[in-house]
């Protein structure tokens, strides 16, 4: 371990890494891009990523590297996919402000096609998932019920029955599903941001996580109906006893109080 | 009202015969005796005061959950068969589930009304437990736990015992998936208990959790065992409360001897009738706007499942509280293990309950007192038990804290691991600092009690003294005020007596009568009251110069 | 009790106690430093002396009555007009079921109105002289409790009880005894823990099946930091004891850069890094995998038990009182996942007879 981390910090290190990425990505292009089409797409692509580092440079790389190599603020990004780029940077995420227990969710400051460049720039480092098509998280078709039952089965522990986020030890939490793109859910369940573990198509597939994404879109979203009135929050029995504590009982009591008070007299007024 | 507009009818119609109303009730005096029931009671007189109606709120709330409950039992099948579901819940369907949380989905989504029914009767469950509480809280604060009240305290208290574990076998019943982790929690604590715990848990269970028979036995004990219980309960406390008349607050003209306030009939009758249909009305306006309980969003139980935020009902979170903060002790001895962990706070969550329930009698000791007490004391002129009443709760309130410490980790940003220790901490501490808040406030209040009797009420109004000096005028109480600020009783501590008898002979103290002298010290010492002012106090006050 | 140690007139209450019981009401004395001016005189309400006002009091009476009846019209109407299954948007309520509002709104109308219209009759109309009732005390006289003592020593007398031992003796014993009866009868609630506590469906062979996909789950599957879970091969949803074996045999599978496994048990048991862990808490039994993929730590969602994955499943934090039971697997010729057993020690919380 000892020798890695030196020589990771080797001033080469990170040349030696972009090296080998840009060989990696070359190499898969050549193998799966189309032939007729490679030529100009190349170009395009390398422009890309070229962009794509000069944001990297200015927004990232002082916690993780000037080749993504990482550093002790920030952890490699060699290998993790354009999805994690996508994910981080468009819920705000990164860049990260502050350290703490976890980095939460912000308001994003790049532009989708910042975001595209600096996720192709990590993607020449190592493959990785890619950004998901529409047609892979729309969740249009897909099964709820079946949505429901792999919600309840892989997600609902962290994020509550219906997606209201909760809590995880030491400060870290499991944020609330309300309001988040299904591309960012998707790009979630494939690659794990922060400590939530990763649920890779291998072992979760693509109509899985459609179907997860259908549930969510059911029952945690502006569009759910709650039958019963006002939903507290969706948290179960803490947030009922506090209402039935302040709200119930409050409107016993100031009934009661109205009951039993003195009726007004006529010579005091 | 009914009788007298009955009776002038009546009149009108035919001279010799009596009134139908008056015939219907001579036929059932000569076979209930009814004249004789009404002799003492159709006059009785209730005092009015708002505090006086908690435990109504809850009488009240107990009768809309049997009516609501008789309901739901119409359509609700106690059933743990696997069925497929096609109700028209569309995210549920083609699920697998049990029986009887199918048949909750269509009392929720294919019964007309059935939703609200359900919600009235959970709303109305938590207001109850929540009523019955803040009731024996008010008992407990106004003394009027003491003699002769000392059974029907106890009645009240097996009450709400009962109404807890009522609850908790009720909302087990829809098989869901919140309240089949809280089964389990319940298995997990009994397969604790040694040496029999798993005998226990297969006898409950029917074998091994979860079985297919657990929901048909807690709706027998939830339906039939236990609300019989219950309902046996209220009538023997509401006979008590009829026989040993109300209580009252000191005042001009309420002694200990007689009870002030209007009659049963008309007025009380208006009221607490009227009061019922406003207690049902506010929970019905509740359950018509406030969802409880959606155990469609949970989905339906399943042993390898789980959501986070997994909280019993409110009145359940105190032990909630205790499992979350003890620390995972296990002995393992001669292929044996004692589980701690679990089995410490499952002994402890009865003596919560036993600690409140058995203060009334170790008050009794202390003070030796063997009156009758129908005048309720102000919280503050009984410190020590204001004290401890209010440490208590404050003990509640932080194991309450512990169980919904996951939530608090979020919604105010904290390590749950930092909130576990808060309350683990605060499990020892914060009730002897509430015992000791509480305690030095209510001496305060009785300072200014004091204060008030003797110099008048503070009007606000600030004069200027021809020296130049400002004063604020203060007016004086009037003989109402000054004597219900001074009807309380004050005492002395118990001596232990001499320590040598007339023979020189020194005598032996037991312990236990050296602890009841120290507890009789705290409860009425130097540090347990402040002396009420005295005639002469007075009078030399308010003889003297006109202001101070 | 000892109180004859502490001497009756010292307890604070015999103090108080002459004073208490025969104090009349008008006089001060040294304990009660002013006399009790007495109930104050009555005072008229506007209504008692105002027919008018008495007339706008009777007319709101019946106005809430008049409402409620409406109300109940309203709720009828609301039954037969409104689909069972028709939401609105009501803000800030949300989207919502129309006929639950509309019932609940209606029927709490009508019961409020009843109510508020008894309360307000009774408050402004209602006579509202207070009376004052004596009190008697509760126990009963002297003589009434010779008269009960003496009936009943004569009934005892007359029984016998006292003198035929035997009689007294067996009824005890037979009443002692009856309701063991029902005891006994209680037997056939359940079978016997044995030894089902210890066992689960996992045995040697037996491959890891995908709960997502219902497909037997390959080594390459599972990268590092995902998290899948499995259960037995041949356990299916539909099975009758499906709910009892997942309580037992559920497992959380994660994949571990085996340099960071610190338990050398743990990498033996596990197949180049894949774990494959107990999904049910040792604490009293909730399905734990609130798992973090960069601490390794997993956290039960019922009591916050923490445990540590890369250490043996090591508890770290919370209420529980033992490691969390690895499962040992390895791969088939085909590279699926399988066990190469059942757990090594009973999964779940901990009982008596676990040892």
């Amino acid at each position: 371990m000892k020798k890695l981390s030196a020589r990771r910090r080797h001033p080469l290190a990170a040349v030696v890494v972009l090296l080998l990425a840009l060989a990696a990505t070359g190499g898969l292009y050549a193998a799966f891009a189309p032939a007729d089409k490679a030529q100009a797409d190349e170009t395009a692509q390398s422009l890309t990523i070229e962009e794509g580092k000069k944001l990297y440079s200015v927004g990232c790389a002082s916690c993780h590297g000037t080749g993504g190599q990482g550093t002790t603020d920030g952890p490699s990004l060699v290998g993790v996919g354009a999805a994690a780029v996508d994910f981080q940077v468009a819920t705000g995420r990164m860049p990260a402000q502050q350290p703490g227990a976890q980095v939460p969710k912000k308001k994003n400051i790049y532009s989708q096609a910042e975001i595209d460049q600096l996720a192709a720039y990590i993607a020449s480092l190592g493959a990785g998932p890619e950004v998901p098509t529409k047609s892979q998280y729309d969740p249009a078709g897909a099964d709820i019920a079946e949505g429901g039952e792999l919600f309840r089965t892989n997600c609902a522990q962290c994020h509550n029955f219906t997606g209201k986020g909760g809590a995880l030890s030491k400060g870290k939490y499991a944020p609330g599903l309300e309001d988040v793109d299904p591309k960012h859910i998707y790009e979630a369940m494939q690659t794990g941001p922060q400590n939530m573990p990763s649920f890779p198509d291998t072992v979760m597939s693509e109509e899985n996580k459609k179907d997860i994404i259908a549930y969510l879109n059911a029952v945690n979203s502006d569009d759910t109906v709650n039958p019963g009135g006002l939903d507290l929050g969706g948290l179960g029995p803490v947030s009922e006893g506090l209402f039935g504590w302040i709200f119930g009982l409050g409107a016993m009591i100031a009934v009661a109080v109205w009951v039993a008070a003195r009726t007004a007299k006529a010579k005091k007024s | 009202m009914s009788t007298t507009s009955a009776s002038s009818h009546g009149e009108s119609r035919s001279r010799g015969k009596a009134p139908a109303g008056e015939r219907l009730a001579d036929w059932a005096d000569g076979r209930l005796g009814i004249y004789s029931l009404a002799k003492a009671n159709l006059r009785k007189i209730f005092p009015d005061h708002w505090s006086f109606m908690l435990g109504e709120v809850a009488l009240y709330s107990f009768i809309i959950i049997i009516l609501t409950g008789v309901y739901l039992t119409l359509f609700f099948h106690p059933s743990m068969n696997e069925v497929e579901y096609h109700g028209s819940y569309v995210p549920l369907q083609g699920q697998l589930m049990s029986e009887a949380f199918a048949s909750t989905l269509d009392i929720s989504f294919d019964v007309r009304g059935g939703l609200l029914i359900r919600q009235i009767h959970h709303w109305a469950a938590l207001v109850f437990l929540a009523a019955m509480f803040v009731h024996m809280m008010r008992v407990f604060f106004t003394g009027a736990f003491r003699k002769p009240r000392e059974v029907n305290w106890l009645f009240g208290f097996l009450l709400f015992v009962l109404g807890m574990f009522t609850g908790f076998t009720g909302y087990s019943l829809p098989d869901d998936l919140l309240s089949g982790t809280g089964v389990r929690f319940m298995e997990g604590a009994i397969l604790s208990v040694p040496i029999v715990g798993t005998y226990l848990s297969f006898f409950l269970f029917g074998g091994e959790f979860p079985g297919g028979d657990f929901v048909a036995r807690f709706y027998s004990v939830h339906i039939l065992l236990l609300p019989g219980i219950m309902l046996g309960l209220v009538v023997a406390h509401l006979i008590l409360v009829f026989y040993h008349k109300h209580t009252q607050f000191a005042g001009p003209g309420r002694t200990n001897k007689n009870v002030v306030g209007m009659p049963l009939m008309p007025v009380y009758m208006a009221k607490a009738g009227g009061f019922f249909f406003l207690v049902f009305g506010v929970i019905s306006a509740i359950a018509a706007l406030v969802q409880i309980n959606p155990i469609w969003a949970m989905g339906p139980y399943r042993p390898d499942q789980v959501s986070t935020g997994a909280q019993p009902d409110w009145y359940m979170g105190f032990s909630e509280g205790l499992i979350r903060a003890m620390p995972g002790w296990e002995i393992n001895f001669a292929g044996h293990t004692l589980v701690l962990g679990v089995f410490i706070p499952l002994v402890i969550f009865p003596l919560v309950l036993v600690a409140i329930a058995a203060y009334p009698f170790i008050e009794a000791w202390v003070t030796g007192d063997k009156r009758e007490h129908h005048i309720a004391d102000r919280p503050r002129n009984a410190p020590t038990r204001t004290a401890v009443g209010v440490a208590w709760i404050t003990w509640y309130v932080v194991m309450l804290i512990g169980g919904g410490n996951d939530l608090f980790a979020t919604h105010f940003h904290l390590s749950i691991n930092a909130v576990t220790w808060f309350v683990r901490i605060a499990f020892f501490v914060a009730p002897v600092i509430a015992f000791i808040v509480t305690k030095r406030i209510c001496l305060g209040l009785q300072r200014r009690d004091k204060d008030k009797v003797l110099h008048g009420r503070e009007t606000g109004i600030i004069k200027r003294l021809p020296h130049g000096e400002f004063i604020e005028v203060h007016e004086p109480l009037s003989q109402e005020q000054l004597y219900s600020l001074t009807a309380h009783e004050q005492h002395a501590p118990a001596e232990l007596g001499p320590t040598v008898d007339e023979n020189g002979v020194e005598r032996k103290i037991k312990r236990k009568d050296k602890l009841r002298a120290k507890l009789s010290k705290g409860y009425f010492g130097e540090d347990g009251q402040i002396a009420k002012p005295t005639v002469e106090e007075y009078k030399e006050i308010t003889s003297g110069h006109g202001h101070h | 009790m000892s109180s004859h140690e502490i001497p009756e007139e010292n307890l604070p209450a015999a103090q108080a106690a002459d004073d208490h019981e025969h104090r009349s009401v008008a006089v001060a004395d040294e304990k009660h430093p002013f006399a009790d001016p007495g109930l104050p005189p009555h005072e008229h309400r506007i209504q008692d002396i105002d027919e008018r006002a008495a007339r706008r009091s009777e007319r709101t009476v019946a106005l809430l009555f008049t409402v409620s009846m409406l109300a109940t019209i309203g709720f009828i109407a609301s039954f037969v007009a409104i689909g069972v299954d028709e939401n609105v948007y009501v803000w800030p309520f949300g989207h919502t079921n129309a006929l639950n509002m509309a019932l609940g709104l209606t029927l709490g109308l009508a019961l409020f109105c009843i109510g508020a219209g008894a309360v307000h009759w009774a408050r402004t109309l209602m006579s509202d002289v207070e009376i004052a009732d004596e009190r008697h005390a509760i126990e009963a006289a002297p003589e009434v409790k010779a008269k009960v003592m003496a009936d009943f020593k004569q009934g005892a007398g007359e029984s016998q009880i006292g003198r035929r031992k035997l009689i007294r003796n067996t009824m005890l014993g037979a009443l002692a005894m009856v309701p063991l009866s029902g005891i006994v009868l209680l037997r056939d609630l359940g079978p016997l823990p044995e030894e089902k506590l210890r066992h689960t469906l996992w045995s040697k062979g037996k491959l890891l099946v995908n709960m997502n996909t219902n497909e037997p789950l390959k080594a390459s599957d599972v990268a590092v930091g995902s998290l899948t879970f499995a259960m037995p091969e041949g356990l299916e949803e539909h099975d009758e004891d499906f709910q009892k074996e997942i309580a037992k045999a559920a497992l959380m599978i994660v994949r571990i850069q085996p340099d960071n496994i610190k338990d050398k048990q743990e990498l033996e048991w596990s197949h180049e890094g894949i774990v494959a862990y107990s999904k049910i808490c040792t604490h009293v039994g909730c399905p734990i995998s609130l798992y973090e993929q960069q601490t390794h730590h997993v956290l039960c969602p019922c009591h916050q038990s923490t445990f540590d994955l890369s250490d043996g499943g090591r508890v770290i934090f919370g209420p529980a009182g033992h490691a969390l039971p690895q499962l040992r697997i390895t791969v088939n010729d085909e590279g699926y996942l399988e066990a190469l057993g059942d757990f090594a020690e009973p999964v779940g919380p901990a009982f008596w007879e676990r040892g």
